[in-house]
């Protein structure tokens, strides 16, 4: 029992993460249509100013905000340069455009910071752990849950209560029409990118204070993990893609943990297949998104 | 007069298929104009056109004396005019009230949009019923409703309606149309796009009849009346 609850806490900090990265994807490809694999690359830039301010000695309460702010720069950057001369081009000239923008900053990684993986100073009190009730607990766990609920919560609260989170769910839904109201188009294409560098930030800050380290493709495998999770959830809803985010991680940690020593070697293989289960039973994921697809500009 | 909306030599091309060729249409101040046809006449390709969801490949649309032909749709609203798409297409994952909200979204004044809501809720108080609701789950007149309401939440001078009886139950199509006289007598001036004919020529100061991307006949509503059979079935 011990254990399941243990190995649940984890299942909730890796699947918060996971959500959070979901979330990012989902909200980009709700507004306009992009599956922006250059989200992983976002994380990896947070990353690095996480390791830059450590070899700056810039306080680790101060270096976590800037590299979510550093994220959201990119993130916005990203579609000012990149995107928005293809805003009204396939789907498939969009997909490919972020597959350019990720390996074009891969190697600048590569070749301008370092092809290793680079040490990240991350205080001793993460490291840590907490006695809860019988149960031993990472504090970057603990950290980890709290962050994402906060953000979560906060998210939901904007996006429900708040004009430009209603317009931004307006715009999703019927992007025409959003603009015949006079809601701008790059303004809320530019916020969406924003809130997704916001959240591939926080999900950095809490993946690298695991691993304390950051190498040029860190983003890669995170990001394919929340593409799946917000597949499985539903690819662009918004709920789907948390709810995704959490089954997924779930099943990957209890897998870890449960499944017997000689099948360990399977484990990604009866995860994805779990997946594909799911799918097979919900085509359209989890929670289906209610416009299954997005309306161009 | 100067007239508020005027259209000259407007023409709409989706690729190789002009889709409006070359119409001039003027809508005075506190008119109602219709603009009716058969589907495909270019009806709504000239409204979606003058709000700007698609680009005028000639001509200019002026409103109010102001060139309003090249605006993107966002800054439609702001001069003072708005459309109400074909379809109705109101925020089905959105409440009632949010809807509302949105189409208030260009308007700064908090009291503006308090003012414009109490107003829609006056004309439609089954929105105000319902304002919580997921506009999704209301009935297809009471969309249109919301539609219409959301449309007005900018206070607009003058309203493009288009296809506002599309699909609705004939005692529905009736209300709509005794809605948009209301709405005359309060200053709003509109072109209300229409395939019911009769129903639109009832209530219209003016009409053009468009066909194939065309005007092909214009006057009084009540001469239109006289020739619109045979005009709308292409008899001549």
């Amino acid at each position: 029992m011990d254990l399941i609850l243990q190995q649940s806490v984890n299942a909730v900090a890796l699947g918060g993460t996971y959500a959070l990265l979901a979330l990012g994807l989902a909200m980009v490809f709700s507004i306009m249509g992009l599956i922006n694999f250059a989200h992983g690359e976002l994380m990896t830039i947070a990353g690095y100013v996480l390791m830059y301010c450590g070899l700056a000695s810039v306080p680790f309460v101060l270096a976590v905000p800037l590299a979510i702010l550093a994220a959201m720069a990119a993130a916005m950057a990203m579609e000012r340069i990149a995107f928005r001369p293809v805003r009204n081009a396939s789907g498939a000239t969009m997909l490919v455009t972020s597959f350019a923008v990720a390996m074009i900053l891969q190697v600048v990684f590569q070749n301008f910071i370092s092809v290793r993986s680079q040490p990240v100073a991350i205080p001793d009190f993460l490291g840590q752990s907490v006695t809860l009730g019988g149960l031993v607990i990472g504090v970057n766990k603990i950290v980890a849950i709290l962050a994402t609920l906060v953000m979560l919560v906060t998210l939901e609260l904007f996006m429900k209560r708040q004009k430009h989170g209603i317009a931004m769910r307006a715009a999703a839904e019927d992007f025409a029409v959003a603009r015949l109201m006079g809601i701008r188009a790059n303004t809320v294409i530019s916020a969406a990118f924003a809130l997704s560098g916001l959240l591939a930030g926080v999900a950095a800050v809490l993946w690298v204070s695991q691993r304390a380290s950051v190498d040029p493709l860190m983003g890669f495998t995170p990001v394919l993990k929340a593409f799946i999770a917000a597949i499985l959830g539903g690819l662009g809803s918004l709920r789907g893609a948390v709810a995704g985010g959490f089954l997924l991680g779930f099943i990957e940690v209890f897998l870890a943990a449960f499944l017997p020593a000689d099948w360990q070697a399977f484990r990604e293989p009866i995860g994805l297949s779990l997946v594909v289960l799911v799918l097979v039973v919900r085509p359209n994921g989890l929670i289906p998104a209610a416009t299954l697809k997005a309306v161009k500009v | 007069m100067e007239p508020l909306l005027k259209l000259s030599d407007f023409r709409v091309r989706y690729g190789a298929v002009e889709a409006v060729r070359g119409i001039d249409m003027e809508i005075g101040k506190g008119e109602i104009v219709a603009l009716l046809g058969a589907n495909g006449a270019g009806k709504s390709s000239t409204m979606n056109a003058v709000a700007g969801l698609v680009p005028v490949t000639q001509g200019r649309a002026m409103f109010d004396g102001r060139d309003i032909t090249d605006l993107p749709p966002e800054a439609i609203p702001v001069s003072g005019l708005t459309l109400a798409p074909e379809g109705r297409r109101v925020f089905g994952t959105l409440t009632v009230e949010d809807n509302l909200r949105m189409g208030a979204y260009a308007v700064q004044d908090p009291d503006d949009v308090r003012r414009a809501q109490d107003r829609v809720f006056a004309l439609f108080p089954i929105l105000e019923e319902r304002r919580k609701q997921w506009a999704g789950t209301l009935s297809g007149g009471q969309q249109q409703m919301l539609a219409i309401g959301r449309a007005l939440m900018c206070a607009p001078r003058l309203l493009l309606l288009d296809e506002p009886s599309l699909g609705l139950a004939p005692r529905v199509v009736e209300q709509v149309f005794e809605l948009i006289v209301t709405l005359r007598d309060q200053g709003v001036t509109i072109c209300l796009v229409e395939q019911n004919v009769a129903g639109a020529l009832d209530i219209a100061d003016r009409a053009y009849m468009m066909r194939s991307g065309r005007i092909v006949g214009q006057g009084p509503a009540a001469d239109m009346r006289d020739r619109s059979a045979d005009s709308y079935l292409g008899a001549h």
